[in-house]
């Protein structure tokens, strides 16, 4: 790994006591940053720490109310995106930005696409430079492919190939690997030392801090909008990051409380699904949390989604008590007590338009109704009941859910699910995108849930997560159930390697 | 790279066999699609009656919808970029009435004069709407049905109850719509020709495709540095603009003109361009396509014409062909789409 | 678990981590207290700044417009003219409503009118009686609503395009019954219903089935189970399916339900007019829409209530009773319905980014001490107009 950058250069891009705020959110204070030639910058913090706001003030997406922002030491002002892309600077984003109508050539050059003398668009060469741009990557894609159905992964390279089709010269990746299987993670990895060697700044947004110490020769930490700590990655250790970035000791998660596991709940058959999964069979009983592990794209969500009745699986059985049962909408699911905490909050789990109240009566309509029409004096003593177990902060009943934290949106969307009395939950990313408080504040209520009775199905990306809070561990990779193990059993390794599919051919 | 040979090994979908080829034909099957539906009418049709295959009666259906065509170019462009115009009926009405006004009123007006009127009246009645949309970020459909009537009050508020018919006006006018062009009528060489300006121009020029990348991704497109705001007002500006040449020509070929001129041409404007296979939600479709739409409803209703199926069948019969043309639509879409996901992991 | 009661008690005790969270109170009581009060005074002050404040502003310059026009307009006679002209629009319009704010709309409505009262007047024409007619009539009003439900909710067809379909189809299907021909010799036991008006009163009769039908949709859209459903879908079609809304089987309802209102103001309009033609009502969507929309309803669906519409279809009624009453010809009010419709939402979004311009100043100007209240949106300069539009509606 190198070392940090020599301190004598004049830094690429430079910002000096840069402060925005939105309303009564301070949402950067006073903050520096630089970023030199070839090096690959970590910026680190719990979610709502700023990082976002600094990423769009780079990309000319934000103004910076007070601050320089300079430039090879010269001070600019971005105005718009245009202007941060005809300075150097490019975005790769979490959930790659493309236009989904357009074959890849096309998302790689639009806006400044190669043209002839007279003004035309120049097709041949367009399509010649993109194929050379991607194999200079080391990458195969086919740039005649409409970009609709790519997977994420080849997303990013498309915006990637983007970036330096413009000569970028500043790199930011924001939160590149969230949604990454660790092979894609690799490949992307390769590609950034490339860029790195190739005198491009990166500036690597992540909160996964062991890809930052692998990558980043420097780390800042951002914390409540203010700039904590600039310091070479060899100074640091991730425990001390950490640190810095919650301001006080990280307490451990929570593990699971004990609780009577009771008789079976759910049983799944040999349920498949073409193309999608095949072959799931498990049971989940009573007071037990059965975490469910496994890469993005391992078909983990799929399985949800049909035992909660929005897919249909082609073959096998889902129980329920025993008695089999058929499942052909999320009624039906209800109907057998099953409830389902969406992986998308914002887009699944919540009407974001709707008050915390009318989101947790969603789904029992009928129950706060008498003749089909709503009695709002029920509906609010339902929703303030479950606001209050769930310790739902941050606004009034009767305000939108937009207006709240990702961590009390959580609790709404579990509101919601409670309200409807379930037997059996299925849990899928609950703490994703939310901050550290408010995850061990999800941790305790699921765990508490299982001490109550609730059979829970606990979907997670996690490993630590998934660790600490299941009875059992189920692993799928590529669609197929690759491990079982029991609380004892289950370690960091051999999930990993059942979700890798490496256990299987050891076989 | 080592990782290259683990790539391609990997083979996660990205470059498949025939890949290419399966991807060019999904671009053109709308197009393709139209044509077959196209040779089929007319194999039918011409099985039943011959004078249907008559050269005659082709120029005649195109000379049937040359004036819709053109305006049909400009509401691809505004669909394109994921908004629409209701208002080109009124436009169309407008100027058709204000031309043919000021020709009855100072009849030694040159014809081009009143061409650069009709296109600058039109332009101007094209611009509000862009400023409407681009800069009062009033949805376009809420702010074009808007000015659907507005420009149609003022219309009327002009006309006054009057109307202009062909005795009014002087016959350089008239010959506008009658005359020919190397042996073909005038209007079918002005609509082609636009059609073709503006394919090309869609295809190679950088506005041309933002347009595309606009209607298909407005986030993705503001990110990347495009003025959403500019194009928008730019597709709006062109749509007034055809629209008013093709009042112009409305006025010539129709002669006889008052207020209610080229109501209801909105919707069999949108009607051409959908079933040209432009998606109403933007980002995808071409101007070959929307005018392919254009003729193929023209066909059927000059064939109904010719099987002496009553007048009154042609509107059901317009009406069912929308809907079959979307359902065959989504229809092929959703097997492309399962076609390009088949074998694929998610 | 199965029984409610064994989460009952809020055990979920916190540990020090919370420590993060803002040490609000628990919002809960406050909003059981804000609840039993009303909160009589800040609603008020919500309510003046409703879009229905708005139209109720808009209604009084009409009516004051009407009576500075013309000595007749503040008659009861007129009053009666003025409601009877707008009923097969003010029909339609309830049903409208619903479906455009559950994200959809239904252009074919005017259509299936013209073929209703084409039905009407063809099958009374050729002896079947008129209970019967008017019964067979409604039924092909609610299969029209079927075909287009069904091609929206089965085939996945934006309704804009279903509907735009429909509109010819059904339109040329009425041509296809009775050509250019007219009936119109209805008994007068029918036509009285149409000309008519409560005895005693000047109430016309249209007017009495607008008000119960207006009462229903209003019970239905505000009050209901099925009306939350409807805002659900049209503010988050996916997170309505999450819920187990039926989400398909409800629009399908809605399409259905407007097939049905709008062969009933076929049956209206046919008794009002006492004339069955094929072009009856030829136009009038765009006149429903239009009144939706000016009503408040949010164009992308998911906002919008119906005593907004009423009063939109109020002030429509006046403006263009008044205008007439002046001599201006339907034609030419036609630029005061386009320029209402414009401004009400140019204008309230004109002055919005006024605002957020003067904010971000103040925000600059002010520095870190200064405070706004909390939980004030973040102004987002990405959002694009359909966004702007939404927020819009969720104001009102």
């Amino acid at each position: 790994m190198e070392v940090a950058a020599p301190q004598a250069a004049v830094p690429v891009i430079e910002l000096v006591g840069v402060s925005k705020r939105f309303g009564a959110i301070q949402a950067l204070k006073e903050v520096d940053l630089s970023l030199y030639a070839g090096e690959v910058h970590a910026l680190v913090g719990e979610n709502g720490a700023g990082k976002s706001t600094l990423v769009k003030i780079l990309a000319g997406v934000h103004r910076p109310d007070r601050g320089l922002l300079k430039i090879n030491g010269e001070a600019v002002e971005l105005r718009s995106p245009a202007q941060a892309q005809a300075v150097g600077i490019a975005v790769i984003h979490q959930e790659p930005t493309l236009f989904p109508d357009l074959d890849v050539a096309e998302n790689v050059f639009m806006g400044h696409q190669p043209r002839d003398r007279l003004g035309r668009i120049d097709w041949r060469r367009m399509y010649r430079e993109v194929e050379q741009l991607l194999q200079s990557l080391g990458v195969e894609l086919n740039v005649y492919l409409p970009v609709r159905g790519l997977s994420v992964a080849d997303r990013q390279l498309v915006e990637i190939a983007r970036a330096l089709s413009q000569d970028a010269r500043v790199l930011i990746m924001d939160e590149p690997t969230a949604s990454l299987s660790p092979r894609e993670v690799e490949d992307l990895f390769t590609i950034v030392e490339q860029l790195r060697a190739r005198q491009v700044a990166i500036l690597f947004v992540s909160h996964r801090l062991e890809e930052v110490f692998r990558l980043a020769s420097r780390v800042t930490v951002l914390r409540d909008g203010q700039r904590v700590i600039t310091a070479p990655a060899q100074d640091l250790t991730p425990e001390e990051t950490v640190r810095h970035m919650v301001g006080r000791e990280l307490a451990a998660l929570f593990p699971k409380e004990e609780a009577a596991v009771g008789e079976v709940v759910l049983e799944v058959r040999h349920l498949s699904r073409a193309g999608v999964f095949r072959d799931v069979s498990f049971q989940l009983r009573r007071g037990e949390i059965l975490g469910l592990a496994g890469l993005v794209g391992a078909g983990r969500t799929e399985v949800a989604r049909v035992l909660f009745g929005i897919d249909q699986a082609e073959s096998g059985e889902i129980l329920v008590d025993g008695r089999p049962v058929s499942i052909r909408s999320p009624r039906d699911a209800m109907r057998y007590g099953i409830a389902y905490v969406p992986e998308d909050r914002h887009q699944q789990g919540l009407v974001l338009d709707f008050s915390i109240a009318r989101n947790i009566t969603l789904s029992i309509l009928q129950r706060v109704a008498r003749f089909s029409l709503i009695r709002s004096r029920q509906e609010l003593k339902i929703a303030a009941d479950y606001a209050e177990r769930l310790r739902v902060r941050g606004g009034r009943l009767t305000q939108p859910v937009r207006a709240l934290s990702g961590g009390n949106q959580q609790k709404v969307v579990l509101g919601k699910w409670l309200a409807t009395e379930p037997r059996i939950l299925i849990l899928d990313e609950p703490t994703r995108g939310i901050d550290i408080g408010a995850k061990a504040e999800v941790h305790r209520i699921i765990s508490e849930l299982a001490a109550r009775g609730l059979a829970i199905l606990l979907i997670s990306s996690e490993l630590p997560e998934i660790l600490a809070m299941s009875d059992r561990v189920l692993v799928m990779h590529e669609g197929c159930v690759t491990g079982l193990f029991s609380r004892t059993e289950a370690d960091q390794e051999k999930v990993m390697l059942a979700a890798t599919g490496q256990n299987r051919q050891s076989r | 790279m080592s990782t290259t040979t683990t790539r391609v090994e990997e083979s996660r979908g990205r470059v498949r066999p025939g890949g290419k080829r399966l991807v060019a034909l999904v671009g053109r099957v709308r197009e393709l699609g139209l044509i077959v539906v196209l040779l089929v009418i007319v194999a039918l049709v011409g099985l039943q009656t011959p004078r249907f295959l008559t050269p005659g009666n082709f120029e005649q259906i195109l000379l049937s919808i040359a004036i819709l065509a053109i305006v049909a170019v400009g509401e691809t462009m505004v669909i394109l970029t994921r908004n629409v115009d209701l208002s080109v009926g009124s436009t169309v009405g407008m100027t058709a009435f204000v031309c043919a006004d000021v020709l009855k009123n100072h009849p030694q007006t040159p014809v081009i004069l009143i061409i650069l009127l009709g296109c600058a009246l039109g332009a101007v009645l094209g611009a509000v709407n862009g400023l409407i949309v681009a800069l009062g970020r009033v949805p376009a459909i809420v702010a074009t049905l808007g000015t659907l009537y507005l420009y149609r009050g003022l219309d009327s508020y002009i006309a006054g109850g009057t109307q202009v018919s062909a005795y009014d006006v002087p016959d350089s006018f008239l010959s506008l719509a009658t005359t020919h062009i190397l042996g073909v009528p005038a209007l079918i060489v002005f609509a082609a020709a636009i059609a073709l300006i503006f394919a090309y121009l869609l295809r190679a020029t950088r506005t041309g495709r933002e347009l595309y990348a606009l209607g298909s991704n407005p986030e993705a497109a503001r990110l990347a540095g495009l003025r959403a705001e500019r194009l928008i007002f730019l597709t709006f500006l062109l749509c007034g603009l055809l629209s008013g040449f093709a009042g112009v020509l409305w006025g010539a070929r129709f002669a006889t003109v008052d207020s209610g001129a080229a109501t209801g041409l909105e919707l069999q404007v949108i009607a051409a361009v959908v079933v040209g296979g432009v998606n109403i939600f933007g980002g995808s479709g071409t101007i070959l396509g929307a005018m392919l739409g254009a003729i193929v409803l023209g066909t059927i209703d000059n064939a109904l014409t010719l099987l002496k199926l009553s007048q009154f069948w042609l509107q059901a019969i317009d009406g069912a062909a929308i809907l079959a043309a979307v359902t065959l639509d989504a229809l092929i879409t959703r097997w492309l789409q399962h076609r390009l996901r088949g074998g694929r992991q998610r | 678990m199965s029984d409610s009661s064994e989460v009952k008690q809020p055990a979920l005790d916190l540990d020090a981590s919370s420590a993060a969270a803002p040490s609000a109170p628990a919002l809960a009581k406050e909003d059981r207290r804000a609840a039993a009060s009303g909160g009589g005074l800040a609603r008020l002050l919500a309510w003046m700044r409703s879009w229905e404040a708005l139209l109720l502003v808009l209604l009084v310059l009409a009516l004051a417009l009407g009576s500075a026009l013309s000595p007749y307009f503040l008659s009861l006679s007129n009053f009666s003219l003025l409601i009877s002209d707008m009923m097969e629009k003010a029909l339609m319009a309830l049903t409208m409503t619903l479906i455009v704010i559950a994200g959809e709309i239904d252009l074919s409505v005017a259509s299936i009118l013209g073929l209703a009262s084409v039905v009407l007047g063809y099958t009374w024409s050729h002896g079947l009686p008129l209970g019967l007619a008017i019964a067979l009539v409604l039924l092909i009003g609610a299969l029209c609503g079927l075909v287009n439900g069904l091609a929206v909710t089965r085939l996945g067809l934006p309704s804009l395009v279903v509907t735009l379909g429909t509109l010819a189809l059904f339109r040329g299907l009425a041509y296809v019954v009775m050509g250019d021909q007219a009936v119109s010799n209805f008994p007068p036991a029918f036509t009285n219903f149409g000309f008519g008006t409560v005895p005693g009163t000047l109430i016309p009769w249209p007017f009495v089935l607008f008000v119960a039908l207006a009462l229903i949709f209003s019970l239905l859209l505000h009050r209901s189970t099925l009306g939350r459903q409807i805002y659900a879908i049209g503010s988050n079609k996916e997170a309505a399916r999450f819920a187990g809304i039926r989400v398909d089987d409800i629009k399908l309802l809605l399409f259905v339900l407007s097939g049905l209102v709008a062969a009933l103001a076929g049956v209206v309009f046919t008794a009002r007019f006492s004339n069955a033609r094929a072009d009856n009502a030829l136009g009038f969507e765009l006149d429903v829409v239009t009144i939706v929309l000016l009503g408040g309803v949010n164009i992308f669906g998911g906002s919008g209530s119906l005593p907004g519409v009423v009063l939109s279809l109020l002030i429509i009624g006046v403006l263009r009773n008044a205008l007439g009453l002046a001599d201006i010809s339907g034609d030419i009010q036609n630029i005061a319905v386009g320029a209402l419709l414009i401004l009400s939402v140019l204008g309230p979004n004109v002055v919005r980014r006024l605002q957020e311009a003067a904010s971000r100043r103040r925000a600059a100007d002010n520095g870190p001490a200064g405070g706004l209240a909390r939980g004030a949106a973040l102004p987002a300069p990405e959002e694009t107009g359909a966004a702007r539009a939404r927020e819009r509606g969720q104001r009102h």
